[in-house]
């Protein structure tokens, strides 16, 4: 049957069936084994398969509040944040003191991280080549997402 | 039975500031398909006076002398995003109507009356800090007035803060309050009607909500009657959408023989874009957008999966087949990954109006539209005597490269790996 294939798309589903489709690319679904498979055996390990791990599955906790952003430059390295890298940033947790976030500084995303000190709150570089900022009295900090976890492609 | 309309504040341009806050505060219009016209102004745009669906080359002299930053449509953003607003608005309450690409009404029923306020606020401080997208919240007893009240939010005539609830306000205020307001902002009243209503002295919302119903039924149709009847809170067009006329055609198939290039996945969202644009003016209706989808085959396990789908929107409503087809194929383009073969795809033309029933300001370029709708009733009439498909539009098949003229597109940033946000 036609219908068979996709979801019969109604009003009130219209956005399970969009989300469904306009996932950001996903990653390889990697298949667990709980045995090894026996070479030139008709596949008995297909019924130990127990689920597959998936990597966003992993590193996403709010599929809806989470984006991917490109780490340039070398300000973090410190915190493992090196040139290139992909950053998972989740918009939907509330900044805290110690995190990693996205900012918006003179109107450009930088990501750092945010510290409060002595009542100031400070942008801090994992970098002892780059200077820290500090917020001046009533300046506002635009904090855009919160960095969650990086990850790093060889090949 | 509280209804909430959730509509996203110029939603095109906070998808663009949303990824580059160089656009914050400064005068932004997104232009459509081929650059042509204005179909979403930011509210510094607004206040120089361009007009929705305003040509480009008309206010090309405007936008030079106050520094308007013109950028292309960008349909993988906005359509991601809308995605994700929708899913996060869908949480709030167990009854969602998706109406357009950036608009929702949710089913209140049952909620704390007192608290719908805070509710509401809860709702926009959410979709701004999840996705980065403005939004205003209009609560109501029935759908047409919780429209209003979403417009009475946006421009700060009630309500505080870009939530509006009607009940809070007692009948005597919201009379007042309606008597302020054009009679062409109420929902379903577009300019055939509104210019009849205004020789009738019907001017106001308020004066709309007061006339008599079986009059407008008579002088116009049941809608208008409904209309009034909404206007007083009496509900008569439920959530769903199921008394009214239909709010999405689809058109899909699963391919005999699965099909891996370009060409003859474009061919087929084509002939389902123009079946699909068919139905539709059979309706009486035009599109405000449409959703593109294409699929692999979920039973062979062992090939390669994908499956994509992506809402275009139309700029103005349309329910014209070269412009719809246009739109389907520029949506596939995006979607469409080389190294899979497909199984299905399918065309879903959404956020469907009545013809008549469209806000009058979409509608400056009468003239244009015209000519649209005398080729699409000629298209129409053909195939009805000659047979289905005797005049078809020469999308497919002919190997046509369908280049968009889009100079300043933003980056895909939330569907392409390569032109994701960078940050320092």
């Amino acid at each position: 049957m036609d219908s068979f294939y996709w979801p019969i798309v109604m009003p009130s589903s219209l956005h399970q069936f969009i989300i469904a489709a306009a996932i950001v690319t996903p990653f390889a679904h990697i298949p667990l084994f709980a045995h090894k498979v026996e070479a030139g055996f008709p596949s008995p390990a297909d019924d130990y398969i127990e689920g597959r791990l998936s990597l966003d599955e992993h590193l996403i906790q709010h599929r809806d509040a989470t984006f991917f952003v490109r780490a340039k430059g070398h300000s973090m390295m410190g915190a493992g944040i090196f040139d290139g890298d992909l950053l998972v940033v989740d918009r939907s947790l509330t900044p805290a003191s110690g995190d990693i976030v996205i900012a918006v500084l003179d109107a450009e995303l930088t990501v750092k991280r945010l510290v409060w000190r002595d009542g100031l709150v400070i942008l801090k570089p994992e970098n002892p080549d780059f200077q820290e900022m500090v917020l001046k009295d009533g300046q506002e900090l635009q904090v855009w997402g919160v960095v969650t976890s990086t990850t790093k492609k060889f090949n | 039975m509280p209804i909430a309309l959730v509509d996203c504040n110029n939603f095109y341009v906070s998808c663009e500031r949303a990824f580059n806050p160089e656009l914050e505060g400064k005068p932004v219009v997104v232009l459509s398909n081929n650059d042509g016209c204005a179909v979403a102004r930011s509210n510094e745009v607004k206040a120089l006076g361009v007009k929705m669906a305003e040509p480009w080359f008309k206010m090309e002299q405007l936008a030079k002398r106050h520094g308007i930053i013109a950028l292309s449509s960008n349909y993988a953003l906005y359509g991601d995003l809308s995605a994700r607003v929708m899913s996060l608005l869908s949480t709030f309450s167990p009854k969602q109507e998706i109406y357009s690409i950036d608009e929702c009404f949710l089913d209140l029923d049952g909620f704390d009356l007192q608290s719908l306020v805070a509710y509401g606020q809860t709702i926009r401080r959410t979709i701004k800090q999840y996705v980065g997208i403005p939004v205003c919240v209009g609560i109501a007893e029935t759908k047409t007035l919780a429209k209003l009240a979403n417009h009475c939010a946006k421009k700060r005539l009630a309500g505080r803060d870009g939530v509006c609830d009607f009940g809070r306000y007692s009948d005597t205020q919201l009379s007042k309050l309606f008597a302020t307001i054009p009679v062409n902002d109420v929902w379903g009243v577009g300019r055939k009607i509104s210019q009849s209503l205004i020789a009738m002295k019907i001017e106001t919302v308020e004066d709309l909500r007061t006339a008599n119903q079986t009059r407008m039924r008579q002088q116009f149709s049941i809608v208008v009657e409904r209309t009034v009847k909404e206007l007083n809170g009496i509900s008569c067009i439920e959530l769903d959408g199921t008394d009214t006329p239909r709010q999405q055609i689809m058109v899909s198939r699963s391919f005999g023989q699965e099909v891996s290039n370009f060409d003859d996945l474009a061919e087929s969202i084509a002939y389902f874009a123009s079946t699909a644009a068919e139905k539709l003016r059979k309706d009486g209706s035009v599109a405000t957008s449409l959703c593109v989808f294409i699929q692999t085959n979920p039973f062979k396990d062992k090939s390669p999966q994908y499956q994509r789908s992506l809402i275009v929107p139309m700029g103005e409503p349309t329910g014209d087949s070269i412009k719809l087809v246009n739109a389907a194929i520029q949506g596939l383009r995006v979607i469409y990954r080389v190294g899979y073969s497909y199984k299905k795809s399918g065309v879903l033309l959404m956020g469907l109006q009545s013809r008549d029933a469209i806000q009058a300001s979409l509608f400056d370029d009468a003239a244009e539209q015209d000519k649209s709708s005398k080729l699409m009733t000629l298209m129409d009439t053909v195939n009805q005597r000659m047979g289905k498909g005797s005049v078809t539009i020469a999308a497919s098949g002919t190997k046509r490269r369908w280049s968009m003229r889009r100079d300043s597109k933003s980056p895909d940033y939330t569907t392409a790996w390569d032109e994701l946000p960078i940050a320092r």
